[in-house]
């Protein structure tokens, strides 16, 4: 199985702290993965040198099928909704719109004006008078206009109340499945991911603690659900005693 | 990203542009009246030098007893205050607002790469500046042209000629290498600083610094001055006496030269000092310094004006050299500009 994101021995370190350590992963194509792990675990890290906005201290990385942000072709292949999605509060919706149409060579202008328009927004408001939930719908929409292979997002839930989250995960597996996306997603919460993703990679202290396609690892250990095998690698990584380590 | 750079910089360009074309109505509608003054005092046609003095000092009495006074301190106010309104207000926001606001998460993750995003970002806005500069150099240029040719604006015992350190970056060429300066500082500051309001504040004080430290420590040694000597009899009743107690004879056939030192020389080479008034020699002479035997002690004295200066001729060359340094350190900071985002991460 091909693998979208690929990495080996990967790292970053913030003076004498590793943020992420020795981490080696293969995401296969087509699959929609979950990265789970608490505040601080390093997630934003890791796909911030994913995305080529940080550099590894360590290792090596390789994703749709180049090194991250290597040029305008590989910057077209990776969609990212950055945390807190960040948009041009001074802009309208359709001028975020024809951004995406300017900068980018495959922007889908129907995808992105039929999204907006379903979830009932005027394109001539303004960005920054937008709710976290709308904003988030935003970004995820400029992300998937784009027409790269990958998404990646990281926490785009975490402004959103509880039935906007399910909302929009199922939206999210949804257009991923229409479009057959690659898509690589952040959260602290387990609920945002168990009934969507089929990849799971559990992230704490900096390290990886297990990384596989959720049925492999359901019937590799047979707990009784995903989210009591998370909770027991999470609760074993604070057993073994690791020093926290900051995002 | 030229539609997207242009989207982004409208709002801070018509704040700048309207402003500055009424500032070039108000010259546009003022130059007739400064150009008839020029001609109607004759000095278009004069050839004799004496003539022209007179009809000079003429023209000058009637520009100072107008209101054009007015224009010439604005149109010289405009072109040193633009530059540094385009440092703190075009340059610094530039970058630092998408660093402050986190949104270079969104715009260097679409398929332009950081650095094709901040050269079209510095060429259009910085060449706009470039551009806007320029034309109001041209249009403060040409409407005091009538001043600069006759030497330049009366302040006290001297005239403050194109040529001057403080006219001197009002003409030309050299806005436009100030205005690119600015520019390139407030970018960078914005990128180092990473908040607008620091990124501002440090833009203005490094340009203040060097709008200062260029003419005073750089420009006098772009090429050596001429120096001129010649035997003076200085007249208390008329040349400017310093608190120190040197004497300046003002020159007037240097016109549109850049003056650098104008010093009274003893035979010896000292700076000539006005003796205190317990030499009896020259109290008992000048006691009246308009009576003949005070001009008779000064002739007695054998002193000469020693004038070192750069000929007007120079004008331009020292125009482009400036402007070429201005640009090259301005080339040099978009350069690390450029280099920083590249390597820029959190």
């Amino acid at each position: 199985m091909e693998a979208v994101i690929q990495t080996e021995g990967l790292g970053k370190r913030y003076g004498e702290k590793w943020a992420l350590a020795d981490c080696s992963l293969r995401v296969p194509t087509g699959t929609m993965a979950g990265l789970i792990g608490p505040n601080g675990a390093g997630k934003t890290t890791l796909l911030s040198m994913i995305t080529g906005m940080l550099p590894p201290t360590a290792g090596r990385i390789q994703v749709a099928g180049g090194a991250p942000a290597a040029g305008a072709e590989q910057l077209s292949k990776v969609g990212f909704v950055a945390q807190d999605t960040p948009v041009y509060a001074g802009m309208s919706i359709a001028d975020h719109f024809k951004l995406g149409a300017h900068l980018n060579p495959r922007w889908d202008m129907d995808l992105a004006r039929e999204r907006v328009a379903h979830l009932g927004l005027d394109q001539k408001q303004k960005a920054g008078k937008l709710s976290g939930g709308q904003r988030a719908q935003l970004a995820l929409t400029m992300a998937l206009a784009k027409q790269s292979s990958l998404l990646i997002l990281d926490e785009p839930a975490a402004a959103l109340d509880p039935l906007a989250r399910r909302e929009f995960m199922t939206d999210l597996a949804k257009a991923a499945a229409e479009r057959s996306l690659s898509v690589l997603l952040s959260s602290h919460l387990i609920e945002d991911l168990e009934r969507t993703c089929d990849y799971l990679i559990v992230l704490a202290n900096g390290r990886v603690q297990v990384a596989g396609r959720v049925p492999d690892l359901l019937a590799e250990h047979q707990p009784a659900s995903v989210q009591e095998m998370v909770l027991g690698y999470l609760s074993r990584a604070r057993g073994n005693g690791e020093t926290e380590v900051a995002r | 990203m030229i539609w997207l750079t242009w989207r982004q910089f409208r709002v801070q360009a018509l704040a700048l542009l309207i402003p500055l074309v009424a500032l070039a109505v108000a010259l546009i509608w003022t130059e007739p009246g400064l150009a008839h003054l020029y001609s109607a005092n004759g000095l278009n046609r004069c050839a004799v030098p004496g003539d022209c003095g007179q009809r000079t000092t003429a023209f000058l009495t009637a520009v100072q007893s107008s209101k054009y006074p007015l224009g010439f301190l604005v149109g010289g106010a405009v072109l040193y205050l633009f530059p540094a309104v385009i440092g703190a207000f075009w340059g610094a926001p530039l970058i630092s607002r998408e660093l402050e606001a986190g949104t270079w998460r969104l715009a260097w993750n679409q398929s332009v790469t950081r650095t094709r995003w901040t050269l079209v970002k510095l060429a259009l806005v910085g060449l706009t500046a470039m551009a806007i500069a320029g034309l109001a150099s041209v249009l403060v240029s040409w409407w005091a042209s009538p001043v600069d040719a006759a030497g330049g604006f009366p302040v006290g015992h001297t005239q403050l000629g194109r040529f001057s350190p403080q006219v001197f970056a009002a003409r030309g060429l050299v806005p436009i290498g100030f205005a690119a300066l600015a520019f390139t500082i407030g970018v960078l500051a914005g990128v180092l600083a990473r908040k607008i309001i620091p990124a501002m504040a440090i833009t203005l004080v490094l340009f203040a610094g060097l709008l200062y430290a260029l003419p005073a420590f750089v420009l006098p040694h772009l090429a050596t001055p001429v120096t001129q000597v010649a035997p003076v009899t200085p007249d208390l009743t008329r040349d400017q006496v310093l608190p120190s107690g040197e004497v300046i004879v003002a020159d007037k056939s240097l016109p549109g030269t850049w003056i650098i030192s104008n010093q009274t020389i003893t035979p010896s080479g000292q700076v000539f000092i006005v003796p205190q008034s317990s030499d009896s020699a020259f109290a008992s002479a000048c006691a009246n310094p308009a009576q003949a035997e005070c001009t008779a002690w000064f002739a007695g004295q054998h002193l000469r004006r020693q004038i070192s200066y750069q000929p007007a001729s120079r004008f331009w060359q020292l125009q482009a050299e400036e402007t070429g340094i201005l640009l090259a350190i301005s080339l040099a900071l978009a350069g690390a500009t450029t280099w920083r985002i590249r390597h820029y991460h959190p």
